[in-house]
């Protein structure tokens, strides 16, 4: 989208893009940290070159040769299970001229060759054929010609990360609370895996909006009003004060918001939604959570719904079924989002298609919800160029709890501050030296 | 960019099921695309609720597959839309709500259905068409291209001569490409 306006000073000095004053309550966003494409290219160096990003999940490539084409924090990458059993994350872009190597969303191969100058790379990134290689002197040595590799690629509970920093603190170490949260998740079943299939879509909006939104419980009434009264037509069930409501920091910028919702869960909270017939085995399939976890945590992975969001890009969504959520800011005014459905492996088939269902209908680019999100983002994204007009943006809500020792609710604003204090670390973090080497980037200077 | 291409599932939507025999009859086909041309104007012309009565009350299903995985199989498969009769029902009544705010105020579109095809099967009829929707919102134009499939079931009246049972909607390219999402009925 085009930018209306250039606010000067701001990109100059990023401590003032997030202000926080206690003693007057107030958490102030300036909005050009939402519109200005310089602060977007100093985005991509600070935070997208520093932070473990999610990329997918290990039960999409179960099978050796299986691959997925993915963009992670805008770079073109492929997740590919070798030949011999390692599952990789590969920079998707020939060692020759670049050109990108695998040009399908996903598959399985042994080998993809680029379709440039036909150099053939096997599922381990070896560099395994190059036509004419006689053309090339005695120093050309294929074994290091290779598909490369992020600087560091890691997984946890079957979540796959990789980072671009080699400096970079270990996977599990980053996840700091947040590793609880995909604990919840894994633990719901003896194996999860995605779907197939995906919701890819896209806003005119900024990354960051994306992320508050996701979120943000305080949205959730006013946009999605229709929803709601959907499922009090259909179901009778309709939203009531949650004896358990909380937006908690889980460290490193992760947060989470937790709430036990008026809609059904297909791992262990049955409502008319699952059908009779699933009753009785959703109750049985709680019964065998408190065995193995007790009933406090068999509680919290069943039957609470929550939202975590793992900074910066990921976001899990284990509300009435399991979204994972992936962001790729490609601008300052336009993200795109890919999103997959988590579900027990092996559950019945009948169950599976009412968990599809009921996400469906909820999430998505043609759900009942997500096109009303995204219209918000877009009048944000709008609305901010009023630019120097009106500077901030507030996300105060809860601050006189959060400051009084008080638990946070879903519907403050705590989750959100958790999220910018953390970005506005990295952006006027020093200590940049190490990633220049690394991949030299010249910001924008427009 | 995201890498797109040609999937198994892609290539292999083109095949019918068994006992699906092309329909040569010209009049047949004509009625047919008479059918969803009526049908296209009644979206159109936003008239939701006599679009919904086209449906049969039992077999209704509009359904659209990920555009990137061209599934006919909604149980498994994420879909972007997977409605029966209810879920579309609900559809609607939230399209007529000014709190439904992606398409509040809503969107004008304009439909046009060519290469109508149809094929006779046991208990129905057929039919595949390709549609180009284009919908204009804030003085924004996007265009969804693709391919529509309707099972149409004997059960009309006068004014509709067949219920429509599952309706499928096949788009051919990214919702990115089309406005991020998809708040239209298409």
């Amino acid at each position: 989208m085009t930018v209306m306006h250039r606010v000067k000073p701001v990109t100059a000095n990023p401590t003032s893009w997030v202000v926080e004053d206690i003693p007057a309550g107030t958490f102030r966003i300036n909005r050009a940290a939402l519109i200005d494409e310089a602060v977007f290219h100093d985005e991509m160096r600070s935070i997208f070159d520093r932070c473990w990003l999610y990329v997918g999940h290990e039960s999409e490539i179960p099978k050796p040769g299986d691959f997925g084409a993915r963009d992670v924090g805008n770079r073109p990458l492929v997740f590919w299970h070798g030949h011999d059993g390692v599952k990789r994350v590969f920079y998707n872009s020939c060692r020759h001229r670049g050109a990108l190597v695998c040009r399908v969303p996903e598959g399985n191969a042994q080998s993809m060759s680029c379709f440039y100058h036909a150099w053939t790379y096997r599922s381990t990134g070896a560099l395994n054929g190059v036509p004419g290689e006689d053309g090339y002197g005695p120093t050309f040595d294929r074994a290091c010609m290779g598909l490369l590799s992020p600087a560091k690629i890691d997984s946890y509970r079957g979540f796959v990360f990789v980072c671009f920093d080699p400096g970079a603190i270990d996977l599990r170490s980053y996840l700091a609370g947040a590793a609880d949260y995909l604990d919840l998740v894994a633990d719901q079943a003896e194996a999860m895996e995605i779907t197939p299939g995906a919701h890819e879509y896209s806003a005119d909006a900024n990354w960051k909006l994306f992320v508050e939104n996701s979120l943000d419980g305080y949205h959730v009434l006013p946009v999605h009003i229709t929803y709601f009264e959907y499922l009090e037509k259909v179901a009778g069930s309709r939203p009531s004060p949650s004896s358990l409501d909380e937006a908690i920091d889980l460290g490193n910028g992760h947060a989470a918001i937790k709430a036990r919702l008026p809609w059904a869960r297909p791992v262990a909270r049955w409502t008319p939604a699952l059908g009779e017939q699933h009753h009785e085995g959703v109750e049985a399939a709680y019964a065998e959570l408190v065995r193995r976890y007790g009933p406090e945590r068999a509680d919290l992975i069943g039957r609470v719904d929550r939202i975590v969001m793992i900074f910066p890009n990921l976001v899990v969504l284990d509300l009435m079924g399991v979204v994972i959520r992936k962001i790729t800011p490609t601008s300052a005014g336009h993200t795109r989002i890919t999103q997959w459905s988590l579900a027990t492996a092996g559950e019945d088939a009948d169950l599976r298609a009412r968990r599809l269902e009921n996400l469906v209908t909820f999430q998505g680019p043609g759900g009942f919800a997500t096109p009303d999100d995204l219209e918000a983002l877009e009048a944000c994204q709008t609305g901010l160029r009023t630019g120097a007009g009106v500077p901030w943006s507030d996300i105060s809500r809860g601050m006189h709890r959060e400051h009084s020792g008080q638990s946070c609710r879903s519907t403050d604003e705590l989750q959100l501050r958790t999220f910018w204090r953390r970005w506005q670390t990295l952006m006027r973090a020093d200590g940049l030296d190490l990633r220049r080497e690394v991949f030299p980037w010249t910001p924008s200077t427009s | 960019m995201i890498p797109s291409g040609l999937t198994s599932s892609v290539i292999g939507r083109t095949s019918l099921g068994d006992g699906y025999v092309r329909v040569r009859d010209r009049e047949l086909v004509a009625a047919v695309a008479e059918f969803l041309y009526d049908e296209a104007a009644l979206l159109d012309e936003w008239r939701l609720d006599e679009w919904l009565a086209l449906f049969h009350p039992e077999a209704a299903k509009y359904q659209i597959p990920s555009p990137e995985d061209l599934s006919d199989d909604p149980s498994t498969t994420l879909h972007l839309v997977n409605d029966s009769i209810t879920t579309l029902a609900g559809r609607i009544d939230r399209l007529k709500s000014k709190h439904a705010h992606a398409e509040s105020p809503r969107s004008r579109t304009r439909r046009q259905i060519t290469n109508v095809r149809v094929w006779q099967g046991p208990d129905d009829l057929l039919s595949r068409s390709v549609f180009d929707v284009i919908r204009v919102r804030a003085g924004v134009v996007d265009r969804y291209v693709g391919v529509y499939e309707h099972q149409l079931l004997p059960g009309g009246n006068d004014h509709t001569p067949w219920l429509i049972g599952r309706r499928r909607v096949l788009i051919e390219h990214s919702v990115e490409s089309a406005g991020g999402q998809v708040s239209i009925l298409l």
